[in-house]
């Protein structure tokens, strides 16, 4: 093991501007557990390869685990820990809990964050493999697209039915798209929009 | 993982000079494939040089017509764009098939034409590998094949490349295009992954101070009729046994223009020129797509475990086919 500089890498988590001064190979997920505390962010393989680790990156969601937090500097990060808040549960913590969309919940923080994610994006017309029409301007939510896309996270337990009927509730009680052009990235205003209509 | 400096490139002058300067330096997108490479300390580099602040990541049309995707563009910002969506279907679709939503918000273009082979004797660093360790052998050969080549495979390495995008890149004719400090370079895709042979370690035509700095895409008309389909042994999130990337045009009853790629099969993107000619001209027919099937295959060579995958590809090539002539998409 060689030397290594320390590198000063600041981020915004969960609202709160954070300082940390790391070795350049420490992943996101590591700094966030290991460092700053925020261990309902969960290391499940550590290869990207279960989804356990998802976090939001400016309201995009990604594996935090495969993400080098250096690389992160300035970006604004949102982990389950950020999600509702004073205001008591998140809509989707408690669809979840209402569906049963966990058993031993081990998946279900980046099942969360990375409902969450998948919600922005659909608001904002990405398609996704199992979508028909990729031309069509608007693409309903079926259940075979929530499926697909969220197929990044792996339930060990197998709550899947719950964790669709979980998500499926939200989003009938999100109206409207959150109106955003699709090849822009998720933005801060534009995903904030989002997390206030599924309020 | 093996401790390494870490330098971010506000610019491609800037990233050129430090890759051209630093000892054992490699550049990192998303990270995604080299950060799990690194960790199984399979890479090992003493410096990376992040290029995700570079001003790679637009995409455009080109005065010609066609359309030019920046190096750093992330695969869902790629697959969901206008442009792609409309005029490359199979783009999109290729890269909604391959990773997961998380994966495709941090992998870059660049990123995607680089990653390495998933053969599991690959990531393994108690197994013998040619790829990883020039001369030590292939544990893969004899051993378990399923995810291995059918085309193009040599004694010395039967592994595949994983890429989707990278299929439909191969049928739409696509161009890398790379920089460094000697100057700009345009290098055809079909041209860009190098097949194993003695020397499977050396995995594409891109130099190791090369930056791939875009994509280019010339117009294609065809392309508007185009699907991508996978088959693979779960419905998501797994590589392809056999992945098709095809584009059809049709006049007359007979095939006026024709593009056809093959996953999954072989150390590259697999274009199916062979193919292509049996069905350029020919009646638009079950019988044609099948007699271009077997002419693209009848050089594939199994491995132990994986006879199926021919016949596999066979029947991928004529059902992709077959859908497009109908509903104009395999969607």
């Amino acid at each position: 093991m060689g030397r290594q500089p320390v590198v000063e890498v600041r981020m915004r988590v969960n609202g709160v501007m954070e300082s940390l001064d790391l070795e350049p190979r420490v992943s996101l997920l590591d700094a966030l557990r290991e460092r700053l505390g925020l261990t309902g962010t969960k290391k499940g393989c550590n290869q990207g390869a279960c989804g356990a680790c998802t976090v939001l990156a400016d309201g995009e969601r990604i594996n935090s685990c495969l993400a080098l937090a250096v690389q992160y500097d300035g970006r604004e990060i949102t982990t389950i820990e950020g999600l509702g808040g004073g205001e008591g549960a998140h809509p989707l913590q408690s669809a979840f809990v209402r569906n049963d969309g966990f058993q031993c919940g081990y998946c279900t923080s980046g099942q969360i964050c990375s409902a969450i994610g998948m919600l922005a994006e659909h608001g904002a017309g990405a398609p996704s493999a199992a979508t028909e029409h990729l031309s069509a301007d608007t693409i309903e939510l079926s259940d075979a697209e929530i499926r697909e896309r969220m197929s990044g996270n792996l339930c060990r337990c197998g709550a899947y039915n719950g964790i669709v009927g979980a998500i499926r509730e939200v989003a009938a009680a999100v109206p409207g798209e959150v109106g955003r052009d699709a090849m822009e990235p998720v933005t801060e205003p534009a995903m904030e929009t989002a997390m206030e209509t599924v309020r | 993982m093996k401790a390494f400096s870490y330098v971010s490139a506000t610019d491609v002058p800037a990233a050129l000079r430090a890759i051209s300067t630093e000892p054992n330096a490699k550049f990192i997108g998303g990270g995604t494939n080299l950060v799990d490479l690194m960790r199984e300390e399979i890479e090992r580099p003493d410096t990376i040089i992040d290029i995700t602040r570079l001003p790679l990541s637009g995409i455009e049309e080109l005065p010609g017509g066609g359309v030019r995707i920046g190096a750093t563009v992330r695969n869902s910002h790629l697959a969901a764009h206008r442009l792609i969506r409309t005029r490359y279907p199979v783009l999109s679709q290729a890269v909604l098939t391959g990773a997961s939503a998380q994966l495709r918000n941090m992998a870059t273009v660049g990123g995607n034409l680089l990653q390495r082979t998933r053969c599991l004797y690959f990531y393994d660093g108690a197994a013998a590998c040619n790829k990883r360790e020039p001369g030590r052998g292939c544990d893969a050969i004899g051993g378990f094949t399923r995810n291995h080549a059918i085309l193009g495979a040599s004694e010395a390495c039967v592994a595949t490349h994983p890429s989707d995008m990278c299929v439909a890149l191969a049928a739409l004719d696509a161009t890398v295009v790379a920089e460094s400090i000697r100057g700009v370079r345009r290098i055809p895709m079909t041209e860009f992954h190098l097949l194993p042979g003695e020397t499977p370690d050396a995995e594409t035509a891109l130099a190791p101070d090369e930056l791939i700095t875009a994509v280019e895409l010339p117009e294609t008309p065809v392309a508007a009729t185009s699907a991508y389909r996978k088959v693979r042994d779960r419905a998501s999130y797994a590589f392809a046994l056999v992945s098709v990337a095809a584009a059809l045009e049709t006049g007359d009853g007979a095939v006026s223009a024709v593009r056809l790629a093959l996953g999954g099969v072989a150390a590259k993107p697999w274009r199916a020129h062979l193919a292509e000619q049996v069905l350029l001209g020919a009646p638009a027919t079950e019988e044609s797509f099948q007699r271009a099937a077997d002419a693209e295959l009848a050089p594939a060579v199994a491995q132990s475990q994986n006879a199926f995958k021919i016949e596999l590809a066979r029947r991928t090539i004529v059902a992709t086919l077959r859908r497009l002539l109908t509903d104009g998409s395999a969607a």
